[in-house]
């Protein structure tokens, strides 16, 4: 990219945090510069893929920021401060291994939330800061809800490590189904678990033959898995009932009026989503509140659930319509999991949203629109 | 080495060092417009990847853990059929409860609630075994780079389990360790490789036809 793009690119994201501060938020700028352990810590081995790494003969390996997101919540719990309104704008970093043809270096813009009395009003207010600086742009609004998806699980009649093994997973599918299909019943447990079990049944020493006990996983945290695995065993299977419910819940598309309608419905059924949905209703309004129209805003019950770790409750993204090859334009959403972390335990309320600036700009070019 | 120029021996392809035996220098007869380039098998990847040679000979782990999309960089001619070892997961045998990657995702859920950190695998294969994790969706664990001497981390505390090559599990048991039942990923051999990257003059293209009809004559 030419040195006069870059400078257009960085003034465009400068637009925006304007744009942004004069709305009453205060302008942040963290540093490029992270340490690489506090990062992987939080976002998994993945991100090591993903962001760059860089040796330090004196510190610990630091990493180009891959987000503003942690660096903000990191500034913001530093403030001891309530609650807070902020925005950003600068570089990211990102290996593109996967998509050669995307920048590796560019520019994003964004807004975070912190605390408040009303966490709905908040996602609304940040969704529809969104909506309407990316209105000329002509985006499609999709978003999901994470929270409905845990609290359908935590509703689940099956034991509670059961529910925790499928609420860590909610964002690897693919693990998540296997976890599902076992705890059903609809798969049997591999044959050497069968086995173990079976010894244990038997009253054999399981750790005969084991040779010596090495590493720092201790023979007393073995036994507790040991414990687990056969109070699973004895467990009955999660009903084909419930199954069917969280595929329905899970597969769930449509208009947001028409999915809070088929929420109550499944909610009938699945009375623990019951206060979920209640949420989801009052998100809604407090959008309606905010302008937004609900009738042409999409909920797909599953969004979120690949890419976007972090988020763990709202979450949305602004995508260009007929082109699933480029990125979302905008993507955000709530994370409070990633904020108590981060305090220490402490939670703290938190949604956000990051623009991908030049996809934006492109968009606008090829639109012939003004854009920021 | 003497394995790569045996194999293309057999097809009638006479590849030799030349100078002394320590000199990286080597000739080709039986065919035409072949030169040879003796490398280090870590660095072919590299090489084939840049364009800078045409074949290469090594290993297909290798290919695969230094190239990011190997197969656009690359296309594998001829699996060479020796240089057998296996990319694998293992962990202690002490570990009664684990036998598969699914055991292993769940010991890492319990190990970081324990002790506060992500399951430490030690390897020096990070992107086969990153992709394998995510593919797999086994969480809270995380790589720590060893580069010799793998099997010895856990023993000596700096990693949980071990991803690593090996060939017959020698190594794997002296050092009290067992392989995932599911936790083989990657079947290696040593592997002819076409650069999909390098220039292909006509010349080179008719010298590459030639040498793919002689490997071809000898497989039927």
């Amino acid at each position: 990219m030419s040195q006069s793009d870059l400078l257009a690119e960085a003034g465009a994201a400068r637009a925006l945090l304007a744009h942004f501060t004069a709305r009453g938020a205060s302008a942040v700028e963290p540093g490029i510069l992270m340490p690489a352990d506090t990062l992987i810590d939080l976002y998994g081995e993945d991100l090591r893929a993903r962001a760059y790494t860089c040796a330090d003969s004196l510190r610990d390996a630091q990493m180009l920021r891959p987000d503003f997101t942690v660096g903000v919540a990191q500034a913001h719990i530093a403030s001891g401060a309530e609650s807070g309104r902020y925005a950003y704008a600068g570089p990211v970093f990102r290996q593109q291994d996967a998509d050669p043809g995307r920048p590796s270096e560019y520019q994003q813009a964004g807004l975070e939330i912190f605390g408040g009395a009303d966490p709905h009003l908040a996602e609304a207010e940040v969704f529809a800061a969104m909506v309407e600086i990316t209105s000329p742009l002509g985006l499609r609004a999709v978003f999901g809800d994470i929270g409905l998806l845990t609290a359908a699980i935590d509703g689940l009649s099956t034991s509670a490590p059961r529910k925790a093994a499928l609420l860590r997973h909610i964002w690897r599918p693919r693990r998540f189904r296997a976890l599902l299909d076992r705890f059903a019943g609809r798969k049997t447990p591999p044959a050497a678990r069968a086995r173990l079990l079976e010894n244990l049944e038997n009253g054999a020493d399981v750790f005969a033959s084991a040779g010596p006990q090495i590493g720092l996983r201790s023979r007393a945290e073995i036994s507790a898995r040991i414990d687990r695995l056969q109070a699973d065993a004895a467990e009955p299977p999660i009903s084909e009932r419930d199954v069917v419910l969280l595929e329905q819940l899970l597969a769930l598309r449509d208009t947001a009026p028409a999915a809070a309608e088929q929420l109550r419905d499944i909610a009938v059924d699945l009375p623990a989503i019951a206060p979920a949905v209640a949420r989801f209703t009052a998100r809604l309004d407090a959008l309606a509140q905010h302008g937004i129209d609900l009738a042409s805003l999409e909920f797909e019950a599953s969004y979120g659930r690949t890419t976007l770790e972090y988020y763990d409750g709202f979450v949305f993204g602004l995508t260009v319509p007929g082109r699933p090859d480029l990125p979302a334009v905008v993507t955000g959403g709530r994370y409070d999991a990633l904020t108590r972390v981060l305090g220490g335990g402490a939670p703290c309320p938190a949604v956000g949203a990051a623009i991908r600036v030049q996809v934006g700009r492109d968009l606008a070019a090829e639109r012939g629109v003004q854009w920021p | 080495m003497d394995k790569t120029f045996d194999w293309f021996a057999a097809r009638g392809v006479t590849l030799a060092r030349t100078g002394s035996d320590r000199e990286y220098a080597g000739a080709v007869s039986g065919i035409d417009g072949v030169e040879l380039v003796l490398l280090s098998a870590g660095e072919i990847p590299r090489e084939l990847d840049a364009g800078r040679i045409h074949l290469g000979v090594t290993g297909s782990d290798l290919v695969r853990e230094k190239l990011p999309n190997w197969d656009d960089a690359v296309t594998e001619l001829e699996p060479m059929g020796f240089g057998h070892a296996d990319l694998i997961l293992a962990v202690p045998r002490c570990w009664v409860d684990v036998d598969t990657v699914s055991d292993l995702d769940a010991a890492a859920a319990g190990f970081r609630a324990e002790h506060g950190f992500r399951l430490r695998i030690a390897t020096k294969y990070h992107r086969l075994i990153r992709e394998y994790l995510k593919r797999e969706g086994v969480a809270d664990y995380q790589l720590v780079d060893s580069q010799g001497a793998t099997e010895g981390t856990v023993k000596n505390l700096t990693a949980e389990a071990i991803a690593d090559i090996t060939s017959t599990g020698e190594t794997l048991r002296a050092n009290h360790l067992k392989i995932l039942s599911d936790g083989v990923v990657h079947r290696s051999q040593a592997t002819l490789f076409k650069s999909r990257r390098a220039p292909w003059s006509d010349g080179e293209r008719a010298t590459l036809a030639a040498l793919t009809a002689r490997l071809e004559r000898q497989a039927g």
